[in-house]
């Protein structure tokens, strides 16, 4: 392939790392990855995917920037209120670095459209809001043998855990999502913006990683942190031997669509 | 003049650093294990740093002359497969 002058300038500080080079750059430039939402975890993980120029980046998300994503959400705006998010923030990526290509998906995922989506790419980022569409990415990514890098966000506390095949996956953790109103959504609790920002750039350096076959994955280790008291953690997790999609005998073999809640869709 | 077979050579008067280190390092990723290559650099701050660095991937650095006041040049000899 080679790589430019431009890109040689413009990539230099991953080139000069010795785990990178100009190898693991060429990697990131064929690489693809897709971002499922672009919100508080999506938005600065996308940013940081175009800037350090990951080839084919898709983005999907259904929903029009609204001004109290704002304070969280940095790849909007104040001019893309009522935008579609998608188209947002393929503006800003493709302003960040014309090297990528950014695939913007403008819809709502769901158990039939999803495998379509997710196909074509190396690496999935969950970055969405709400527990029937991370139990949805999670069984499309087992079932499809993708590899994924799971996040939540609420108030001052994040947690993360990267998914592969033949490790433990997001069902391994929690069989099923919680009764409707026992977990309460960002937009009930609240969230310290910048703690968006602090889980979505571990995903973003997973996907990296992954991409370019560096170092460890948070896999079977649930990252965990508290940013009130700035403490970061990782728990050990097991794959289990009666998960309901990812073991020898799954009782899952086809995507379920959870009931949501009218409150995560607004 | 030292009796060594040069493979590959590449000029980097005027380039500043760090470009001068990526530039020596994207050509040693080009070179098999054991090939030769030489680099011209500027006196001051990229003879300081390049080869240091270029020890660092693990590339040996056979020489280190200088030219004239503002150059030097430099062999390494292409090491393991980083």
């Amino acid at each position: 392939m080679g790589l430019s002058e431009e890109q040689i300038e413009r990539y230099s500080r991953h080139i000069i790392l010795k785990q990178v080079g100009g190898k693991g750059q060429e990697k990131l430039l064929a690489g693809k990855v897709l971002i499922i939402g672009a919100g508080g975890l999506g938005a600065p993980a996308a940013m940081y995917l175009a800037a350090a120029g990951v080839g084919t980046i898709g983005i999907v998300d259904f929903d029009k920037v609204d001004l109290t994503n704002l304070q969280r959400q940095i790849i909007h705006f104040t001019k893309d209120i009522n935008q579609e998010k998608v188209l947002s923030a393929k503006e800003k990526m493709e302003a960040i670095n014309p090297d990528v290509k950014v695939v913007a998906h403008q819809l709502m995922l769901n158990s039939t459209n999803i495998v379509d989506v997710i196909k074509d790419y190396d690496f999935v980022i969950d970055g969405t809001d709400n527990f029937p569409i991370k139990f949805l990415i999670n069984d499309a990514c087992v079932l499809q043998k993708k590899s994924f890098s799971h996040g939540g966000i609420l108030r001052f506390e994040g947690q993360t855990f990267t998914y592969t095949q033949g490790n433990a996956c997001y069902r391994c953790l929690f069989r099923e999502p919680p009764p409707k109103d026992a977990v309460p959504t960002c937009s009930q609790a609240g969230i310290l913006g910048a703690v968006a920002g602090m889980l979505g750039t571990v995903q973003a350096a997973e996907a990296l990683k992954y991409i370019i076959g560096i170092g460890d994955l948070l896999e079977n280790r649930l990252l965990i942190f508290n940013a009130l008291k700035m403490e970061y953690r990782s728990v050990k997790i097991k794959k289990s031997k009666n998960c309901p999609v990812c073991s020898d005998k799954p009782t899952i073999t086809k995507l379920i669509d959870y009931e949501q809640t009218a409150c995560d869709l607004k | 003049m030292e009796n060594i077979k040069v493979d590959q050579k590449i000029d980097l008067r005027g380039v500043s650093c760090p470009l001068n280190f990526v530039k020596t390092k994207l050509k040693l990723e080009e070179m098999q294990r054991g090939q030769v290559l030489e680099v011209i650099l500027d006196d001051g701050e990229a003879i300081q740093n390049v080869p240091r660095s270029i020890k660092e991937e693990g590339h040996k650095i056979l020489v280190v002359a200088r030219i004239d006041q503002k150059y030097f040049r430099v062999v390494i000899e292409r090491g393991e497969e980083s």
